[in-house]
C-alpha cells in the first residue's frame, strides 16, 4: 500500500503540492488527471524519491520513502516508472536495455538476466525486436521498451508519468493497450494520464489534481459523471 | 690537396633509425600523458558538474590558468622553477607532469559537456530503476555522454600529442629534437622537417582513421 500523508513539495517559493492525503491500496489502478502544473507528475516524483518533499509523509508498504535512513535503490525496485520521454539507452539494444538494472541492481546472472528481459519485452509485444538499437524503434516501441524495463525489476507498483504524451496520436494506442494489459494482470498502477477514456475505462478511482490540491478523487463513474467540484466539471468540459 | 675538413654530413639510413626511436620517444610521452591526463581531466570534470560552486571557485580558476598560458612556457617554468621546491625531474618527468596537466585542463570541459549531454529525464529513469548514483554514472551516463564528446577528447589527444614536441625545448630527445640534431648536422631542414612530419603524421592518421570508425559504428 503507498500512503501519501500530508504531503507539502515546494520547488524554490512556488507551493506545488498543498497537502496531499492519498492511499493507493494493492491492485489498484488510480488515473491522476489535472491541468499542466496542477502538481501531479510532482506526485508520482515524491512516490519514489526523485523529488524530496518539504513536508508529510510518504510510504510504501510502511516504508518511508523520505527518511534517512530508507535504502532508497532498494525501495524504488518495488516502484517501476515510465516517463514521458521514454529514455531508452541509445548504446543498447532493447535486450540489453531491459536486462542492465536486473544485472546489475539485482545481481543476476548475464543469461537469467537477459532470460527476464526477452520474457518482458515478449510481454509487450516487443518479442522480435530483442537486437534492435532504440533508434530503429518507433515512439510508441520506444515507450513499450520503457514499460518492460521497468517490469524487469518485478515492481509491484508502476508509475506511469503522462506515458503517452509525447507520442504521435496514432503511436498513443499500443501504449494504453499495453497498459490496460497490465492493470488486467492485477498489477497496482498510478497513472498521471491526459486519456480520459483511459482514466473512464481502466481505473479503480480517478483523483482530480488543481493548483496543488487534490480537488476530488472517486470513482471513474462519479468524477466523470457527477463531479461534486467545480474545478472537476470546468476541466473535463475543456478535455472534451 | 689536402682533404677538407667538413662538419657536415648527408642524411643516410641510420638517421631514419634515429628519427625513428625519436618518433616512439614521442608516442611514448604523449600515450602517458594523454592517458593520465584524461583520468584526471574526467574526474575533474565530474567536479566541476557536481561541485558547482566549490568547484567553480577553486577547480575552474586553476584549470582556466593552464589553458590560457602558451604551453611551452608552463614547460619552460616548470622545468627550471620545479627545482628551487625540491622536484628534481627530469626533461621526460617535467613534460610528461606538464603535458597531463594541460591534457586533464582540456578533457575536463570536455568531460563536463559529456555529463550535461545526458539528460536529466534519462538519468532520472536509470534511478528510478533501482541504479545507485555511481551505477548510473558508469553504466549510463559514461557511455553515453562518453559517446557525445568522444569526436572533442579525440581531438585534444592529437593536438596533445602534437603539443609534445614543445618538450624538445627541455632537451628530451623527441620528433621534433631528433630533427632539429640532424638539421644541424646534414644542413637539409627541409628532407629532414618533411620526414619527421611524416612519423607525425603516422601517428595521428591511425587515431583518426579509428575514432572515425568507431563513431560510424556508434551511430548504426
Amino acid at each position: 500500500m503507498i500512503e501519501i500523508r500530508d504531503l507539502h513539495k515546494y520547488f524554490g517559493a512556488l507551493h506545488v503540492l498543498k497537502g496531499i492525503d492519498l492511499e493507493v491500496q494493492k491492485g489498484e489502478v488510480l488515473s491522476v488527471i489535472g491541468a499542466s502544473g496542477s502538481g501531479k507528475s510532482t506526485l508520482l516524483y515524491c512516490i519514489n524519491g526523485l523529488e524530496v518533499i518539504q513536508q508529510g509523509s510518504v510510504a510504501v508498504d510502511e516504508t518511508d520513502v523520505h527518511a534517512k535512513g530508507t535504502d532508497i535503490n532498494k525501495l524504488r525496485q518495488k516502484l517501476g516508472m515510465v516517463f514521458q520521454q521514454w529514455n531508452s539507452f541509445p548504446h543498447l539494444t532493447a535486450l540489453e536495455n531491459v536486462a542492465l538494472a536486473p544485472k546489475i541492481v539485482k545481481g543476476k546472472s548475464r543469461a537469467e538476466a537477459r532470460e527476464i528481459a526477452a520474457k518482458q519485452l515478449a510481454h509487450v509485444g516487443l518479442g522480435e525486436k530483442l537486437d534492435v538499437y532504440p533508434s530503429a524503434l518507433s515512439g510508441g516501441q520506444q515507450q513499450r521498451l520503457a514499460i518492460a524495463r521497468a517490469l524487469a525489476m518485478e515492481p509491484e507498483y508502476m508509475l506511469f508519468d503522462e506515458a503517452t504524451s509525447a507520442l504521435d496520436p496514432e503511436l498513443v494506442g499500443e501504449v494504453l493497450d499495453t497498459m490496460r494489459l497490465l492493470a488486467e494482470e492485477g498489477m497496482t498502477m498510478i497513472c498521471v494520464t491526459h486519456e480520459m477514456g483511459f482514466a473512464r475505462d481502466v481505473s479503480d478511482r480517478v483523483a482530480f489534481f488543481h493548483q496543488g490540491v487534490m480537488e476530488e478523487i472517486g470513482p471513474p463513474e462519479q468524477i466523470f459523471g457527477n463531479a461534486k467540484s467545480e474545478h472537476t466539471r470546468k476541466f473535463l468540459a475543456n478535455v472534451r | 690537396m689536402e682533404p677538407t675538413l667538413t662538419f657536415f654530413s648527408g642524411f643516410g639510413v641510420n638517421d631514419l633509425w634515429f628519427l625513428g626511436e625519436a618518433a616512439l620517444r614521442t608516442m611514448w610521452i604523449s600515450v602517458l600523458s594523454i592517458s593520465l591526463g584524461t583520468v584526471i581531466g574526467v574526474l575533474f570534470g565530474w567536479l566541476l558538474y557536481e561541485g558547482k560552486l566549490t568547484a567553480a571557485l577553486t577547480v575552474a580558476p586553476v584549470l582556466d590558468v593552464f589553458r590560457s598560458v602558451p604551453l611551452i612556457i608552463q614547460l619552460v617554468l616548470f622545468y627550471n622553477f620545479a627545482p628551487i621546491v625540491g622536484l628534481n625531474l627530469d626533461a621526460f618527468a617535467s613534460g610528461v607532469v606538464i603535458l597531463t596537466i594541460y591534457t586533464a585542463a582540456l578533457v575536463a570541459n570536455v568531460a563536463r559537456g559529456g555529463i550535461e549531454a545526458v539528460d536529466t529525464s534519462m538519468r532520472r529513469a536509470a534511478r528510478s530503476l533501482g541504479m545507485t548514483y555511481w551505477q548510473d554514472l558508469r553504466h549510463v551516463v559514461l557511455p553515453i555522454g562518453g559517446r557525445a564528446v568522444f569526436p572533442a577528447w579525440v581531438g585534444v589527444a592529437l593536438g596533445v600529442m602534437k603539443d609534445s614536441a614543445l618538450v624538445s625545448v627541455l632537451g628530451y630527445v623527441e620528433l621534433l629534437k631528433a630533427s632539429q640534431i640532424l638539421i644541424t648536422r646534414t644542413q637539409e631542414p627541409f628532407l629532414i622537417l618533411s620526414v619527421a612530419g611524416a612519423f607525425y603524421f603516422a601517428l595521428s592518421y591511425p587515431i583518426s582513421r579509428y575514432a572515425a570508425s568507431l563513431e560510424k559504428r556508434w551511430a548504426q
